[in-house]
This record gives structure tokens, sequence and C-alpha cells, in this order.
């Protein structure tokens, strides 16, 4: 069986970010970068399904970006996934989600993929659209906001999340694309071992041109920081002194303390 | 500019979130029509043409065919937009239809400006500002971002559409499963004192802990502490948590996701430890500790003590 698994490179959401000088996206320099949360569950829930299901099955990650993708593609690597696809794309932060999605699906038609699991979002944009778009471009089922997953030759069962709290389970069949929430499962750290041994895992760079991403639909014109409306007090410096000022504000806003 | 909005109903009821969109057209100076697969006894209020597809036909969930109708309505409107809400229906249905339609589609509209459709990126920390390149667009909407002035009223002119035949196996519908109950009574609390991922580990959940029982408060959380199994289920905070609004709530490492604060917006004082003097929690606290959660809850333990 062979699975595919798309993971996006986000930044450390913890940054102070400044916008760049093209005004439509941040400044990179001095940002640290990292798996997109629910691109972990993806990779975790095809690893253990590839752990069940025998030596037959394939594991390929696929992350489009600039050449530091690399680095989360190999992330995936010494998670378990057994080959790695960077579509090498500086450009990337410019598309679209039915660019992405399209890209995507160029490189999986005709590679007979049963299962593509992906996050439900990345977490800078947060889009949720590019699973939907890659499940319509390759003709293959849809699943989203999955919480738990189970595969029985070629059926697949889910739990999906709806609202506050309420969950429904859903079947289809292969070949479908499953996007993952928060929670699905418990991402497994890389031990140094599979550090190590994911080094030797292929890699393969395909230049984005080679997909054909098609056009825009959608065009960041302009990219602003938050409007700061919160008339908020900060308190810092020495923590005594910080907590004595908390704990005054909570006593007379609350009468509580 | 002609609009369909795509309500949403659940057991037969309509969901409030219906209602926003109808006041995002408002404020977009939008002419509305309405499409929504709902049973036939429970109509939104609303002033002004119904497509109304049945539940008991249907299935409550089945976003292909939900799609395909959702597309027939767009078409006999001559929709510009079509508007969801940004939720898991939403993210199901919005981009078949904008497929079909070919149309591109905007998520999590905040704001409209200028012909431009507003979202947050960077967890709250940036705005971005998108333009479709497409004769039709379609977009889904932040939950709360819309919320009517007045409550909804009205009673729609219904014309019914029936569901196109479903594919063999493409989503089989089996049961809904409903939240545990758990016993905690978090909605009832006076105070709640709720940890996030900023306490780093499991150990230090007890921090929190001490200091939500200093407060004579309960324990909250944030659902990456929850899914890690920190935290029981109950306690957790936020649009698929407990919505919760205490005289007093702490949020100890919390960033403030737009998922939480919907949880917790309506608590009469706010009070963030976050060491990220950004982090969009400090949008709605009132004040923010900016300072390790790890060295001020043992401070403030001790005053509290005294
Ligand atoms: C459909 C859906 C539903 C969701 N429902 C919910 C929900 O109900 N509830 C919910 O909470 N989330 C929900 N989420 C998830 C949400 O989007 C965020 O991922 C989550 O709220 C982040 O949790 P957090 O703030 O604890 O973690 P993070 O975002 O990682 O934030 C941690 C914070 O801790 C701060 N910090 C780090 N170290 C320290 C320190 N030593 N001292 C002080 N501060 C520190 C950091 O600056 C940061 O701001 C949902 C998501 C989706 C897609």
């Amino acid at each position: 069986m062979k699975i595919l698994v798309c993971v996006k490179q986000v930044p450390d959401l913890e940054t102070r970010f400044k916008i760049n000088e093209a005004g439509d996206w941040f400044d990179e320099a001095d940002v640290a970068f990292r798996m997109n949360e629910y691109d972990e569950f993806a990779v975790e829930e095809a690893v253990a399904l590839k752990g069940k299901s025998g030596a037959d099955s394939d594991l390929t990650v696929l992350s489009i970006g600039p050449d530091r993708v690399k680095e989360t593609i190999k992330k995936a690597l010494a998670m378990g996934a057994d080959r790695g696809v960077h579509i090498q794309d500086g450009e990337a932060h410019r598309k679209g989600p039915a660019q992405i999605a399209a890209m995507i699906a160029a490189f999986a038609r005709d590679k007979e993929f049963e299962l593509v699991f992906m996050g439900l979002q990345s977490q800078d944009r947060g889009s949720a659209q590019v699973g939907p778009l890659v499940a319509l471009d390759l003709g293959f089922n849809l699943l989203t906001t999955v919480v738990g997953f189970e595969y029985d030759a070629g059926q697949v069962t889910v739990r999906r999340e709806l609202e506050g709290g309420l969950k429904a389970q859903v079947k289809t069949k292969a070949p479908v694309v499953i996007t993952c929430q928060l929670g699905l499962n418990k991402p497994r750290y890389p031990t140094l071992p599979n550090i190590m041994k994911a080094k030797k895992k292929e890699l393969l760079t395909i230049p984005a041109e080679e997909l054909g991403a098609g056009d825009a639909l959608t065009n960041i014109v302009k990219a602003a920081p938050p409007e700061r409306k919160g008339a908020g007090v900060a308190l810092t410096g020495d923590v005594a002194d910080v907590a004595d000022k908390l704990i005054s504000m909570i006593r007379e806003k609350t009468g509580l303390v | 500019m002609k609009a369909l909005l795509i309500g949403e109903s659940r057991k037969g009821k309509t969901l409030g979130s219906t209602y926003e969109l109808a006041e995002f057209a408002k404020r977009m100076e939008a002419q509305s029509a309405m499409f929504i697969v709902d049973a036939e006894e429970d109509l939104p209020k609303y002033e002004g043409k119904l497509y109304l597809a049945s539940a008991a036909d249907c299935g409550e969930l089945n976003p292909p065919v939900h799609a395909a109708m959702a597309v027939e309505a767009a078409d006999k409107e001559n929709a510009d937009i079509v508007i969801l809400s940004h939720s898991p229906y939403g993210w199901d249905l919005a981009p078949l239809i904008a497929r079909a339609l070919g149309a591109g589609q905007v998520s999590e509209v905040v704001e409209y400006q200028e012909g431009a459709f507003i979202t947050p990126a960077l967890n709250g920390k940036m705005r971005l500002f998108y333009k479709p390149s497409t004769a039709r667009v379609v977009v889904t909407v932040q939950s709360g971002a819309f919320a009517p002035a007045a409550p909804p009223s009205g009673a729609p002119t219904v014309e019914k559409i029936a569901a196109p035949a479903a594919g063999d196996g493409v989503y089989e519908f089996v049961e809904f499963e409903e939240p545990e109950e758990t016993g905690v009574a978090l909605g009832k609390a006076k105070v709640v004192v709720s940890a996030g991922r900023g306490v780093g580990k499991v150990e230090n959940i007890e921090l929190v802990k001490k200091l939500a029982e200093a407060l004579d408060g309960e324990l909250g959380a944030s659902r990456p502490v929850v899914d890690a199994g920190w935290v029981e289920n109950g306690r957790q905070v936020g649009t698929s948590g407990k919505t919760v609004a205490p005289k007093l709530y702490v949020a100890c490492g919390i960033s403030g996701a737009a998922q939480h604060i919907a949880g917790m917006k309506g608590s009469e004082f706010i009070v963030a430890i976050n060491t990220d003097p950004e982090a969009p929690i400090t949008e709605v606290a009132h004040v923010t500790a900016q300072v390790d959660l790890k060295q001020l809850i043992p401070a403030l333990l001790e005053k509290l003590k005294g």
C-alpha cells in the first residue's frame, strides 16, 4: 500500500514578526521554523498505519517550499517515513491554496496512493483548503477534521470533529484524503538512531516549475500588523513586584482576594 | 452584489452561526438568499429567500451532496459571493462549492474593507488582505466576528431543493458521538485558572492547580494540554470544549488562539501570564504579566498565603 503525507514548514509562532519588504508576508530574518503542528499528527498516523500494514507499504513525505523545508522532511523521515520529496519553490508563500494543491496533485497523480494524510490546516495561514482541493484534483474521497482513524482493506472509518465537542463517525473508501485535527494521536519524537537512519533515506528534489501550479485564484494585496484594540496593562520586571501588582489589581477589580 | 449564505443545522436545529452569515452580508451591503439543509419544522429566522433541503432526505452530514445543492442555489441566485462559517461544516463544503463555481476562496474572514477580505494569520499576529482574481468568490467567516446586533427575526420564503443521488460509499454517516459528561462544573465557577502549553511539562500543571485552589477556583486548560492527557477532558476551554464567563479568568502560558478566546472572552476580569508580549491573549487580557509562569506562580502562592 502506498501512502502520502504532506507537511508544511511554518514559523515559530512565538516570534515577534516584522512585515517583509514586499509588504505581503513576514521577514524571515532570525525566524525559526518547525513542522506545522497539525501535520505532526498526519505523519504519526501514517507511520503507525505503515507499521500495522506490513513490509509492502511505502510512505512518502512531501513538502513544498525553499531549501529550509528539507529540515521538516527530515523530521518526518526520522519519525518513520520511507522517502522524501521536496518540491523546491522559493515563491511558495505567494501561492494560494489551489496552486499548492495543484502541485501536490501533479506529483501524486498516477502514483497509486491509497491514502493521503495532511494537517487540517496550517498554523500560519490556516486556509483549511489544501486537503479538500487535493482530493478534488485527484478524484479521491475526502474526510476532514479527523480525530480517530481506522483502515481495513480499503475501507476507512473515522471519527471527525464537529462543533462544541460533538463528533461523528463516518465511513468512506480509499483512495482518500484525510485531514488531521489536533489530538488524533500522540506524535512520536524522533530518536537519535532514527535521526541518523533518516540521513540515508532518499530525498528527491523536484523544481516547482516542473509541476505547474496554474493561476492564483486569490491574491494577498497587503499584510498588516494586528489592530491593537486591547487596552490591557502590561506588568514586566522583577517577579516579586509583578506578583504584588497583580494581586492588588485582582483585589481591586474583582474583590476576590 | 448578490450573496448566498450557507446556513448550518445540527440535529434539526439551526445553529446560531447561521445568523452571523447574514450579518456579514449586511456589512458588505450585499443582497442575500440562504441555503440550508435543515429540519422542515425549524426554519432559520430569516427575511428572504430560503433554499431548503430536507435533512431527513439527504442526511445531515454529506458534504458532496450538500455542496452540489448549494451550487445549484448559487446558480439560481446568480450569486457573486457564497458565504459559509469557518467551521468543520464550512471546511468540508467551501472548497467543493468554490471549485464548482470556478471561484477563489478566502478562509476565516474577520472584516471586509474596500474590496479586500481581511483574515488573521500567524495566530493573530498579522492580518492579510485578500482579493480574489475570479469573478465569483467563496468565503468562510470566523465565528463570532459578525455577531448580529439584534436577535434574528423574520420568516423566509421557502423554495425546496431536491438532493442529487449520493455516490456509493463516498460519505457514509454512521452516528454522532456526544461529548462525555465529566461532572466538572467549569461553567459555574467564579474563578477559572487555565494551563496552556506554556507550562512546558506535565509536572507544572500542579503549580497552576495550586493557584486555582488559592484563588478558590477551578482548573481549566487549553486544548493541547488536554490532548496530551495532562488535564482531564471536561476542563478544556474553547470552541471544542467549554465556554466560561467567570469573574476572574487567569490564562497561564496560553497564546490565545481564536478557538480558545471564543470560550473565555466573556469573563469579567482576564489575567494573562505570558512571556510573549505580542501573544494574541494580550488583546483580550485586562492585565498581562510578561514573566515566566514558573517563577511568577510560586511568588503569587507565597503572597496569597500570607
Ligand atoms: C477546530 C478547532 C477547535 C479547537 N478548539 C480549541 C479549544 O476548544 N480550546 C483551545 O484551547 N484550543 C482549541 N484549538 C486549538 C487552538 O487553535 C490552539 O492550537 C491552542 O489553543 C493553543 O494552545 P496554547 O495556547 O496552550 O499553546 P500555544 O499556542 O503553543 O501557546 C503557548 C503560550 O505559552 C507562552 N509561554 C511559553 N513559555 C512560557 C512561560 N515559561 N511562562 C509564560 N508563558 C509561556 C508562549 O508565549 C505562548 O503564547 C482548536 C483548534 C481547531 C482547529
